[in-house]
């Protein structure tokens, strides 16, 4: 089955977009982690996802066909042209509140890549397929910590069950899938993303009650960020990752 | 000279250090897929490490840096992605060269990525490179670059890197 070409560069956006926005926030961490370890592996975890986003969208500008870079993709679109779901432009906050997101972010994630690797899209199989051996282990890591945090002390397990209670709301939309993804999953180049639905809830379920933790309830769901609709955050992050290019306009170094 | 035959230039590649742990070669390091040449340019194809690794870029131009002064004057360097780059590519040399210069060497194959399940997942035993001891803890998951881990001996009390098995 055909595919066009627009329905593969939006999907391959959505895919850039939300590893980039991810590592941008990670980024910020850089030089101000609680301990150094704990900055160390931030930081690392942003440079895999920024890696991953460079990929995909390399991959984007080329099946667009327009002459975009991965650069002009990721500093000169506004907010409303981002792809990524809501969940990872979320402040960092607390740790609790970065490490929630990270745990919820990256057991989606993994469950995605894993499947993408099966992609009839030779690049996109290829990009799954190297990235979720780092994403796996990014998604032990922040399951361990999730673990260590809400098994831990009165404080520390208040702040982590804050925090998964407050971002839960943005895990609806990973789930959803629109008229790009019916086309993409038709033609075997998109998983579908409700198939990955039971096997992330599953795997959060198990984490959160070995993390003694109690597992939200299903309740209004924020919806938007394939559309480009992006919570007030993005705007923010992005007037500080573009600064430079929007300044001082294909600079280089 | 665009007629160095390919085993010449395995061996030039094999002089080029890994940026980031110079006493490994980008070939024992086990990213150099292949080495062909079309017309009067040197293809080199290599697996990138890790997505984000910054020592790809590096490798890159030291590539077409180490060929040109060995007098071939267009070579290009290709990324090949899949399928993917793995730490049971590493050579046995560069194992042993990992461990000479202090830091352990990946302690299983290929990293385990059918699952992400807490409860299945036991830590490598991964033994001391200062001492030999298998009494070791990892202190943090990741370290000095994307590809370690760092650990300390419960033994003889150095902390060392650990390339995790990937």
């Amino acid at each position: 089955m055909q595919v066009s070409k627009q329905a593969t560069f939006e999907y391959l956006l959505r895919l850039g977009d939300t590893a980039l926005v991810l590592g941008q926030r990670l980024s910020e961490w850089c030089g101000k982690g609680p301990a150094l370890e704990e900055d160390i592996a931030l930081t690392n975890v942003a440079l895999d996802l920024i890696g991953q986003a460079r990929m995909w969208l390399s991959r984007a500008g080329e099946v667009e066909g327009a002459g975009r870079t991965e650069d002009q993709l990721a500093y000169l679109r506004d907010a409303h042209q981002f792809r990524n779901p809501l969940l990872v432009e979320q402040p960092n906050g607390s740790y609790a509140d970065t490490l929630a997101r990270q745990f919820l972010f990256d057991t989606w994630h993994y469950y995605l890549l894993d499947a993408l690797r099966q992609s009839s899209d030779a690049s996109i199989a290829a990009i799954a397929d190297k990235a979720v051996k780092e994403v796996a282990y990014h998604a032990r890591r922040s399951a361990d910590l999730v673990v260590r945090l809400g098994d831990g002390t009165a404080e520390s397990h208040r702040r982590m069950q804050d925090a998964i209670d407050r971002l839960w709301m943005y895990t609806g939309e990973l789930f959803d899938a629109d008229s790009v993804d019916a086309s993409l999953i038709a033609a075997g180049v998109a998983c579908s993303p409700a198939a990955l639905r039971e096997p992330w809830r599953q795997q959060v379920a198990e984490v959160l009650e070995e993390a003694t933790l109690a597992m939200p309830g299903d309740g209004w769901m924020q919806r938007g960020g394939h559309a480009g609709r992006h919570t007030e955050h993005l705007g923010f992050l992005l007037a500080e990752m573009q600064f430079l290019q929007r300044a001082y306009p294909g600079a280089t170094w | 000279m665009t007629d160095a035959n390919t085993g010449a230039i395995w061996s030039w590649l094999d002089a080029i250090p890994d940026p980031e742990i110079p006493v490994i070669s980008v070939i024992d390091l086990g990213i150099v897929r292949g080495v062909h040449w079309e017309a009067d340019t040197c293809v080199v194809t290599i697996t990138p490490t890790y997505s984000g690794c910054p020592a790809v870029t590096l490798i890159r131009e030291q590539i077409v840096q180490a060929l040109g002064a060995h007098g071939i004057g267009q070579v290009e360097v290709r990324l090949q992605l899949a399928p993917a780059w793995t730490t049971d590519w590493m050579t046995a040399r560069g194992r042993q060269q990992l461990a000479g210069y202090g830091i352990a060497p990946p302690a299983q194959t290929v990293i385990d990525i059918s699952g992400i399940t807490r409860r299945r997942q036991p830590a490598p035993k991964v033994a001391c490179p200062h001492c030999g001891s298998a009494h070791t803890q990892v202190v943090s998951q990741f370290g000095s670059t994307a590809c370690k881990a760092l650990y300390r001996c419960g033994d003889c009390r150095e902390p060392f890197d650990y390339f995790k098995a990937h």
